[in-house]
């Protein structure tokens, strides 16, 4: 694993996988927007960190000079020879136009408001069914035996691979995202996938069914079937963004619940006002911070970029802007007025932001549902993940 | 109150559609459109402005107020 020594100046040093930005990064950005609003590091190679608003939103919009050809947070070491390497990596995420034109077009249908209508059914019912599991118990591990359950066999359902997997799955992509500084887990965790993905469309070419990787195998772009590098690369972007990331939603969620009473009695009596707090705690703790790469030396905002550096979009810490958000470090259940950009922002908008809505939406009224009042275990350690994919991982709540 | 959504800036975020279903729709693509010819009723110029507020683009345009 990398060598981590302390974060000694945030401007010139920063360390997104530092344990003080993982427990409280809102304080770093805050001092960052005002004194060094792109700041810089050398560690990992090398990166920019933007915290406010304004240039993170320009820069995703700006994609001659970012590229999304690498969005890892944590990059691989220059010396690392991965054992498998997909032409175009996972796309969407991780194209520039053309290929990300096409792409992200077969995806969305998936994705669509009237699809995510019909998947609120089983998410509901599994929601139901992980709280029965608890509830007469008095306490639960709101993150593990609650949200990390849910994102995850919705994603398999749409995938077409079976649920009953679904721990496997979430190993692997742990591995790859929140684990990013051991690169013998990155490597574990992509095996994984590309192996059991590799299988899946093996077993679609001869057998199609009705979901995404069969419509995938089978599909065509331009006349051309899709080459089986994109497929796979797409297969598993779906697995990768679909479970850490809502999951992570989630688990901010209830943890928000746990520890201010007065909102969740708010919800609880005023059950209106869930899509308004959905959108704040996206807003307040927005899970996703991606990167981009630079495309040609330039200065950007008095800042000396080079091609190939790394650019990191910190989506959570412009939704904390105060140039942008009132009050922006309280978290206000009915703001009226809210231009987050939790799901990025220009041409790779999350494909899944309309399915992670509901995904949320549908876990909190659930809860609530059964258990309207919960608080934190007392004296109990709480873990949280950080770098690509913020949220909580332990989260011991009791509700006797 | 006379509104319109540019197409070449909406990203398909669906905000205005959760706000506002009665003026909006979002195809499959996540292409939102309004509905109609885009003139908002005197009871929905609210929604109308939540949404236009709302939408993290900036995609929704006012032609009239
Ligand atoms: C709360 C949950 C989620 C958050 C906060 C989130 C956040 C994001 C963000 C910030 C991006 C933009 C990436 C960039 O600009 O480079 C993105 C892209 C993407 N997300 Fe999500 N996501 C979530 C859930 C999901 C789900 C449930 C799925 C699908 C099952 C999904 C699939 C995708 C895909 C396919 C892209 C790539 C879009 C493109 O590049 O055109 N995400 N997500
Ligand atoms: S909120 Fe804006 S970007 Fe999103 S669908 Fe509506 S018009 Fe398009």
């Amino acid at each position: 694993m990398a060598e981590r020594t302390p974060v000694k100046d945030w401007e010139t040093d920063f360390d997104v996988m530092d344990s003080r930005y993982i427990a409280d990064p809102f304080t770093i950005w805050d001092q960052l927007r005002q004194t060094c609003p792109v700041a810089h590091t050398d560690r990992r190679q090398g990166a920019w960190l933007l915290t406010t608003y304004d240039d993170v939103t320009e820069a995703a919009h700006d994609v001659a000079t970012f590229s999304s050809i690498e969005v890892g947070v944590i990059g691989a070491d220059p010396d690392e020879v991965p054992d498998r390497v997909l032409e175009y990596g996972l796309p969407p995420i991780s194209a520039d136009a053309p290929v990300h034109t096409w792409t992200r077009r077969l995806l969305l249908p998936w994705f669509s408001h009237r699809r995510v209508d019909e998947y609120e059914v089983i998410t509901r019912d599994l929601c139901r069914r992980l709280i029965q599991g608890f509830v007469e118990k008095g306490h639960a591990d709101a993150a593990a035996d609650y949200a990390q359950q849910i994102p995850v066999r919705i994603v398999a359902q749409i995938l077409g691979v079976p649920g009953d997997q679904a721990d496997v799955f979430t190993g692997w992509v742990r591995d790859v995202l929140e684990f990013a500084d051991d690169r013998e887990r990155v490597k574990h965790g992509a095996e994984g996938i590309f192996n059991y993905l590799t299988e899946e469309v093996q077993r679609r070419r001869e057998d199609p069914r009705d979901d995404l990787i069969s419509q995938l195998v089978h599909g065509e772009h331009d006349g051309v079937p899709i080459g089986e590098d994109i497929v796979l690369g797409m297969a598993a972007l779906v697995m990768i963004a679909g479970i850490d990331t809502t999951w992570s939603g989630i688990g901010s969620s209830l943890w928000h619940l746990a520890t201010h009473p007065e909102d969740a009695a708010r919800l609880v009596a005023e059950p209106e006002l869930i899509d308004s707090a959905i959108e704040e705690f996206l807003r307040a703790y927005s899970p996703v911070t991606m990167a981009r790469v630079v495309t040609q030396d330039v200065e950007w905002k008095g800042c000396p970029m080079h091609q190939g550096d790394k650019v990191l979009m910190n989506f959570p810490a412009a939704n904390r802007d105060p140039a942008h958000f009132d009050r922006p470090d309280e978290v206000i259940i009915d703001r009226a007025i809210n231009r987050h950009v939790a799901f990025g922002s220009g041409i790779h908008r999350c494909a899944g932001s309309n399915l992670a809505r509901m995904e949320m939406k549908v876990a909190i009224e659930e809860w609530l549902a059964q258990i309207p009042t919960f608080s934190l275990v007392e004296g109990a350690e709480l873990t949280w993940a950080g770098g690509q994919v913020r949220g909580p991982r332990v989260l011991p709540v009791q509700f006797p | 109150m006379k509104i319109l959504v540019n197409a070449d800036k909406c990203q398909g975020h669906a905000r205005c559609y959760a706000i506002a279903p009665e003026l909006f729709d979002v195809d499959d693509y996540g292409q939102s459109t309004v509905r109609g010819d885009g003139v908002v009723p005197a009871d929905l110029i609210e929604k109308a402005k939540l949404a236009i507020a709302n939408c993290p683009e900036y995609a929704i345009d006012v032609l009239e107020d």
